[in-house]
């Protein structure tokens, strides 16, 4: 019936890079990278040791953590970030529409196609902390750095999957509306804009909620939030309360996160 | 060789599956098991093979009870029970071959599985059963780049590759056009009968099951209610097993269409077509 | 027969006034938060601000591109720190993740403890993860690495985990019956189903890295945040541009070779 011995097959599993030579300068340059970060690495142990053994007392603070000391300073600090976030998310709501508009490639002439897809590389390509450095040096420190750097950031993110999103919408949907005779506007509002709608909410929402969490980080730079009121903390070496203020924040974004969720199962 | 006896099965929430069910199987034979959705047909090959525990009962694999078996028993014996699928259940992102060779994962030692290093006796099995299955252009392609009878014969291969002593077999048909299915059958009846396996086919097109296999099993509600060749199938019994049906209106609406209908060829006083229609109207997966 | 008037209307009016109160209640929000911000701002700075932000432009020019060699082990330095952090995140989310999704974790109280790694990792940003390890564990590459992993951790495990919860169980069940052992089965049906998100995830999350790995300096951290943080605080702007032209065209090809590896795997 079933002769085994017959002949014996080779098989192997197919390689995902199927030119061999290609397959092994890839991996040999992945190989070699490694290895020169690995040189390149100058990690100082004695400094490590040291500081392993100094950080005990500190690591022991962070599991006692100190809500009552700087509860003011906490709560203040709180107030600043929730309502730098929402104000920068709103902000950036608004001005985030236009771009995408302009950055969606199927609807946009080409010239505003290119200028809204520089801004939102731009304000993609640096870290908050980044845009927030130069805004408190162009206005000063405080919360209005940290909404004008929050807005700017926001921006480039919403508009971005906003206009993929506008991207791949349904074309026939347009030309129906289209072709009952409305204006561009018209076309907005009844075949574009509620194909996108849904997802936009979610994205806004999931905004709101890095917003939050980038408003905890800005503050170290000058720009306003619960940042100013961690890094108070770190400067002094108060690691109870530091530890309070980071057990706050964890807090939030997981209410945070449990709305955000809670919008957007109800919206798609 | 099989031998179930008082099976019970009841899912959390009290929803009993299987009520007392008693059977045995010879080796070499091959049942089919029919019956309406929601009789316990796929609870039943599923209990055999313990992807289900069952409530209450025995099943008697040679002579290994196979509910009190412990974990390590349990893998080994289930290598000797190749599983057929209705949605083929392959890997999707896997070859081909690595699908098939899968069928030895209880064979062979982790590391083995994990290098994809099998013993040559296994893939030398392997492009036999492949090419006795006309999948030998496709080894290397991906499973999800199949068509249905392709990925159903890839299953085939993968149960047969077990070295197994019984064929699980649930709704191998159902997501299959009919001429496939009616191939699909017929390969796995006739590899059954070429290795000497016993085979439990769970099949909801009552005419494919006559035609292929030599003793029908039907089952209603959790029980078996009719268990002889298919040649004592009539009226009666499909009622007894599918229920009360209206197969006069079933007669009429499906009297145009009789004549175009290739196999419309009399058995046991039904057309072809309205027995497929019958049984799959009662039983809508 | 009765003549029935037909009604038809999109939305009803309790909803109409639901939508309402919600509109009217997130806009008095809106301006409630305004005027908190607006309190707390120096307007004079404020409407300085478009002055002084285009004096500063101008400062930046003629760019001092002598500075540029000075830059490159610093940068070097930003693409280790998120390489690395990577790597390191990467390795510990798998365990996690398995741990965190409901069909593969080994018990309920193991999967509640990845779930409190996941979101504390995930809400806190990694500069704060640098200023705590820089104390602990002096300035340098090393504590960036560190918090740069610490950050992704929860990230790669969260969207891991959901993509193991949302796996086929069909294939799993198939490849248990062929009587395979738990880590088989794993390797066979579960890794195959999850692999095109895990590599999309990492890829992603390094892209991410990479402007993430650029701050950690300002703390001590390691990378070309330090040098940025001179360049500010020195106002050093024809340096400071340089700096931003190379984060700039960093970030460039991090997403044009994530974009290749993602293309290549799924």
């Amino acid at each position: 019936m079933l002769d085994l011995a017959e002949k014996n097959y080779k098989w192997q599993r197919p390689h995902l890079i199927k030119n061999s030579t290609r397959r092994w300068a890839l991996l040999a340059g992945l190989l070699l990278y490694l290895v020169f970060i690995f040189i390149s690495l100058d990690i100082d142990i004695q400094r490590i040791i040291l500081g392993l053994s100094r950080s005990q007392r500190y690591f022991a603070d962070f599991f006692r953590p100190d809500f009552i000391s700087r509860w003011d300073s906490i709560v203040n600090g709180i107030i600043e970030s929730l309502t730098m976030t929402y104000v920068s998310t709103v902000f950036g709501i608004i001005i985030s529409i236009p771009f995408a508009l302009g950055a969606a490639e199927n609807i946009s002439p080409k010239i505003i196609y290119y200028i809204s897809r520089a801004v939102i590389v731009i304000s993609r390509s640096f870290q908050e902390v980044v845009i927030a450095i130069f805004f408190v040096v162009v206005i000063g420190f405080g919360p209005m750095a940290g909404v004008l750097t929050l807005t700017f950031s926001s921006i480039g993110f919403l508009a971005k999957l906003l206009a993929e999103e506008i991207e791949d919408i349904d074309k026939s949907q347009v030309e129906a509306v289209r072709a009952s005779g409305a204006s561009w506007l018209q076309v907005m509002i009844y075949a574009v804009m509620p194909q996108i709608m849904p997802r936009f909410i979610g994205l806004a929402v999931y905004r709101l909620d890095i917003n939050f969490r980038a408003s905890a980080v800005i503050g170290v730079v000058g720009a306003g939030g619960i940042g100013t009121t961690l890094n108070a903390a770190f400067d002094r070496y108060e690691f109870d309360s530091a530890s309070a203020v980071l057990i706050v924040m964890i807090g939030i974004v997981l209410i945070g996160e449990l709305f955000s969720s809670y919008v957007r199962k109800k919206v798609e | 060789m099989l031998k179930i006896s008082e099976l019970h099965k009841e899912y959390p929430g009290g929803d009993l599956a299987l009520k007392g069910v008693d059977f045995e199987l010879n080796e070499g034979e091959i049942a089919a098991v029919i019956g309406p959705s929601g009789a316990g047909k796929s609870t039943l090959i599923r209990c055999i093979n313990r992807l289900v525990d069952s409530t209450s009962g025995e099943i008697y694999l040679n002579d290994n009870e196979i509910n009190s078996l412990d974990k390590k028993e349990l893998k080994n014996i289930r290598k000797k029970m190749g599983m057929i699928f209705q949605e083929y259940a392959l890997v999707e992102r896997l070859t081909v071959m690595e699908n098939v060779l899968s069928g030895r994962l209880g064979y062979v030692s982790f590391w083995r599985a994990w290098l994809r290093k099998f013993p040559q006796a296994d893939i030398n099995h392997a492009y036999q059963l492949l090419d006795r299955l006309g999948l030998k252009d496709h080894i290397n392609k991906r499973a999800d780049q199949l068509s249905g009878g392709q990925r159903q014969r890839v299953g085939i291969a993968r149960a047969l590759i077990q070295d197994p002593e019984i064929l699980l077999v649930d709704e191998p048909t159902a997501s299959l056009d009919p001429k496939t299915a009616r191939n699909i059958m017929s390969l796995i009846t006739n590899l059954a009968e070429e290795r000497n396996l016993s085979a439990l086919i769970n099949i909801h097109d009552v005419i494919l099951a006559q035609e292929y296999v030599s003793r029908i099993i039907g089952m209603r509600d959790g029980k078996i209610v009719f268990d002889d060749s298919p040649d004592k199938l009539n009226k009666d019994t499909l009622t007894t097993i599918y229920g009360e049906e209206d197969w006069e209106t079933i007669e009429r609406n499906s009297s145009q269409e009789k004549n175009n209908d290739e196999g419309g060829e009399d058995i046991a006083g039904f057309s072809r077509k309205k027995l497929q229609m019958a049984a799959s109207s009662s039983n809508k997966k | 027969m009765q003549n029935n008037n037909y009604n038809w209307e999109r939305k009803t009016n309790l909803r109409i006034i639901k939508e309402l109160i919600f509109w009217s209640a997130a806009v008095i929000l809106f301006f409630y938060c305004w005027q908190i911000i607006s309190k707390l701002t120096m307007w004079p700075f404020v409407y300085d601000g478009a002055e002084q932000a285009g004096k500063l432009l101008s400062r930046m020019f003629p760019p001092n591109w002598s500075y540029f060699p000075e830059l490159l082990s610093p940068i070097w330095d930003t693409i280790t720190i998120a390489t690395l952090g990577t790597m390191a995140a990467v390795v510990f989310a798998i365990f996690v993740a398995f741990l965190a999704a409901k069909n593969t974790t080994p018990h309920p109280l193991l999967r509640q403890l990845a779930l409190l790694i996941i979101v504390t990792s995930r809400s806190v940003n990694s500069l704060i993860w640098a200023i705590i390890l820089v104390i602990i564990l002096g300035p340098g590459v090393l504590a960036g690495i560190i918090a740069i992993s610490l950050r992704s951790i929860g990230f790669v495990s969260k969207l891991l985990y959901e993509s193991i919860e949302e796996i086929d169980k069909n294939q799993v069940e198939a490849v248990t019956a062929t009587g395979a052992s738990k880590f088989s089965t794993l390797i066979y049906s579960v890794i195959p189903q999850v692999f095109p998100t895990f590599v999309g995830t990492t890829v992603y999350r390094w892209d991410i890295n990479i402007r993430e790995s650029t701050v950690v300096g300002l703390v001590g951290a390691g990378g070309i945040g330090l040098q940025l943080n001179e360049s500010i605080l020195g106002l050093k702007w024809p340096n400071a541009i340089i700096i931003f032209m190379m984060i700039l065209s960093l970030v460039f090809l991090s997403e044009f070779a994530s974009a290749k590896i993602r293309k290549l795997i799924i």
